[in-house]
């Protein structure tokens, strides 16, 4: 005759052992990552091999990123949003810096950018002290850690027009697309990131986020040349509340936003020096707002 | 032979089957539930980067590490500043080494005793082992930003009976004119060696310096071009935003990096380096570069005479001598596990430090140049040339194989006659360290390493000195 004690640890090892596959749902995600571990990656005339990255992913990026790329490293906990940056969940294939549309998965040049470039106000470095060989291994190597990968392509990347000549009237023209799309919201009038909707945000995972200030002189995460700042409003930064305005806004009109962003920004910039011989005012929040 | 009972047989599997039960229970937990042990050094921990990001085995840098350094010891993320840090943070790391080391030197002059006499009969050369648990100094490592672009860097070190001096002290403006090409270092710092002693892998006495950096002729009195030693300056350095292309020039005094103003009144020199490194593919990042030390320091030193007779007058040293120190640095990576550095040096001291004039403050040199003194007839410039070959096998991040040879031979002896090999060195190191863990809190690895050293004419008969040394320690900061 069974004894009480032994009936409750038959029935608790019951439960464990029923519930040791989603307990041991780690391994099994490694074990699914690592049948992606053939992923490659094309940079120019390079080919990344994930499995050739597995050395200096071990070495330089798994503190954060942790070994599984989800973004559970060992120093995450230590980098509170929305000061910091919480490590990028690789598993997710969910990226912010694209030349592709919104929602699709950004190219190898993208993320071989990414980590050339690194990005500012995080702890994530520029990496171009490695070769190119190197970068694109990592490229590869990100890639591996998502199944989005094996079941999409990228997205095309979006065609930006050639850069017209800055004028007073076109950086009173983004002055307009700037109220219209109401940036303002999240970025403030002045691109002080102080808008009425700068304190609510949050990521797609629930956690808080800062809008960018322009006027601190950070870089843009994306890139800071006229035609990244382009590129970030036109494909959105997928996984924040930062989205696609490629819809709301004619090439044309998204050259004259550059500028007028520009005029925010504590870099010297021709349009800068122009908002300032033009006493240009903020946009009013309570101003109707234009119809396209 | 013991037989169960029916009744005690049901206990014991009843028993078994609680057992494995609790087993199954516990072990499930302990799989999913435990996580691997972590356990800050400064930089480390203020920017969430595990050691193994900047050092390709700690203290080594790797190419990265060596980009932050020279950025200022900033990641250049807008984060640098220490207001973005929590208050708590102090940029602190301590660093000690408790060891076991056993020394045999070859020929050491030893009394002899005999036939109850108290006093020695003679001498004789002996081999003396010496061998013992001891410890290393203690470093007190802190550094880091004071502002965004305002760099520094102070430690003050102890040997191994807690006497402390500054080994480093320096503050730094970085990237000036917004321009990474542009940054000045004024304070006590080490030179901008590509292959740097201060961050050597190995710890045994002959082995834990890079004897091309220290050397002298065999009577040479100049102490003043040890190029390991860290200097007093001023350092203007640039690189391009990959780190790829680096030059420094440094205006120092030439007192070995003593302070209190202790020899020349008015003795500089200058070290200069350049480098290039290039993209070679699969192989890594490989860099060549070049190396010049060029100095003058003192020979002559004005002394006063008082009731107790004639002493130096402290910074009162003149009649300077030039000497000079120039190389080529080789940093070559075969792919993730393997490289190489080779450091080559053809140095120079004027004829005067060969001829024992020199650092007469301290007694190293043990003759003054005073009024009317005369080189002794043919004396000529001591030179030499040298070699430093050091490959290491990194397995991982965590165990790093190190090898190194380094030979140095006279090409001119100061006095004409002197045989052509006295004073010639050649030494080799092996060893490996092993950090048990890895991650941005600490340090901690189990080193061990086996010197050989070889000094020709070194013995005080005039025969080759050898001395050997084996180390095995506990080489831990936090």
């Amino acid at each position: 005759m069974r004894t009480r004690l032994q009936r409750w640890t038959l029935l608790l090892s019951a439960i464990a052992f029923s519930a040791l596959p989603m307990a041991s749902w780690a391994q099994l995600s490694t074990f699914d990552i690592e049948k992606r571990i053939g992923a490659e990656s094309h940079i120019g005339d390079i080919t990344g091999h994930a499995k050739d990255a597995a050395p200096d992913y071990r070495r330089y990026c798994v503190g954060c990123h942790g070994p599984l790329g989800d973004g559970n490293g060992e120093n995450a906990v230590w980098m509170p949003p929305p000061m910091y940056q919480v490590p990028r969940d690789f598993q997710l294939g969910v990226f912010k810096c694209r030349s592709t549309p919104t929602g699709t998965l950004p190219t190898d040049q993208d993320l071989f950018d990414s980590i050339t470039r690194g990005f500012d106000r995080s702890n994530m470095p520029q990496w171009n002290t490695f070769t190119k060989q190197e970068r694109a291994d990592l490229v590869a190597w990100v890639k591996h850690f998502s199944p989005r990968w094996t079941n999409e392509k990228p997205g095309t990347p979006i065609t930006i027009p050639p850069e017209p000549e800055v004028t007073p009237e076109r950086i009173k023209a983004g002055r307009d697309v700037f109220a219209r799309v109401q940036c303002w919201k999240c970025h403030g009038v002045q691109g002080q990131a102080n808008g009425p909707s700068a304190s609510t945000l949050t990521d797609d995972l629930g956690r808080p986020i800062a809008a960018f200030n322009f006027t601190e002189g950070s870089r843009p995460k994306c890139g800071d040349s006229d035609r990244d700042i382009y590129r970030i409003f036109m494909t959105g930064l997928d996984g924040t509340p930062m989205p696609s305005f490629a819809d709301n806004i004619k090439p044309d009109e998204a050259w004259d936003l550059v500028f007028y962003l520009r005029t925010f920004m504590r870099q010297p910039s021709r349009a800068k020096e122009m908002a300032k011989q033009l006493g240009l005012k903020p946009v009013d929040p309570n101003a109707p707002v234009a119809q396209q | 032979m013991h037989v169960l009972s029916r009744s005690n047989l049901r206990k014991v599997v009843h028993s078994a089957i609680s057992l494995l039960s609790l087993a199954a229970v516990i072990a499930p937990m302990m799989l999913t539930l435990s996580q691997p042990a972590h356990a800050l050094p400064a930089f480390a921990r203020k920017y969430g980067l595990r050691c193994s990001a900047c050092h390709e085995s700690w203290p080594m840098l790797n190419y990265f590490g060596q980009k932050f350094k020279d950025n200022g010891y900033q990641l250049m993320n807008d984060r640098d500043a220490p207001i973005w840090q929590n208050p708590g943070y102090w940029p602190v790391t301590f660093r000690i080494t408790p060891i076991w080391h056993r020394i045999s030197t070859g020929k050491v002059d030893v009394d002899v005793y005999a036939g109850g006499n108290p006093g020695p009969i003679g001498s004789t050369l002996q081999r003396v082992e010496q061998s013992g648990f001891d410890l290393s100094g203690l470093d007190f490592h802190t550094g880091g930003t004071l502002e965004k672009n305002f760099s520094f860097y102070v430690l003050p070190s102890s040997n191994n009976a807690a006497q402390f001096h500054f080994e480093t002290v320096m503050a730094r403006l970085d990237n000036l004119f917004g321009s990474p090409w542009l940054n000045v270092k004024l304070g006590k710092f080490e030179l901008d060696n590509l292959l740097s002693e201060k961050r050597i892998l190995t710890l045994t006495g002959n082995g834990g310096i890079y004897q091309l950096y220290h050397f002298r002729p065999q009577g040479d009195g100049n102490i003043f071009g040890q190029m390991g030693d860290n200097q007093l300056g001023v350092e203007v350095m640039g690189h391009s935003s990959n780190d790829r292309t680096r030059y420094s020039g440094a205006l120092l005094s030439s007192v070995d990096g003593q302070v209190g103003l202790p020899y020349g009144s008015n003795a500089y020199s200058g070290f200069f380096t350049a480098s290039q490194a290039f993209d070679a593919g699969k192989l890594g990042v490989q860099r060549i570069g070049a190396y010049a030390m060029v100095g003058e320091a003192p020979t002559t030193w004005r002394t006063q005479t008082g009731p107790s007779g004639a002493t130096i007058l402290p910074g009162s040293g003149i009649g300077n001598k030039g000497f000079s120190r120039e190389g080529f640095v080789g940093l070559f990576y075969f792919g993730q596990h393997a490289d190489v550095t080779v450091v080559t040096q053809h140095g120079s001291d004027n004829a005067w430090f060969g001829q024992g004039y020199g650092d007469f403050i301290d007694g190293i040199a043990p003759n003054n140049n005073t009024a009317g003194t005369v080189l002794p007839a043919n004396a000529r410039s001591p030179a030499w040339n040298g070699v430093l070959i050091e490959p290491h096998f990194v397995y991982s991040p965590q165990l790093i194989f190190i090898g190194r040879y380094e030979t140095i031979r006279m090409s001119q002896q100061s006095t004409p006659g002197v045989p052509q090999n006295f004073g010639n060195i050649s030494t080799y190191t092996i060893g490996y360290r092993y950090n048990p863990f890895m991650t941005s809190r600490a340090g901690f690895a189990w080193h061990n390493e086996y010197n050989w050293f070889h000094l020709d004419g070194g013995a005080p008969d005039g025969t080759n000195l050898n001395v050997s040394e084996l180390l095995i320690g506990f080489d831990f900061d936090f």
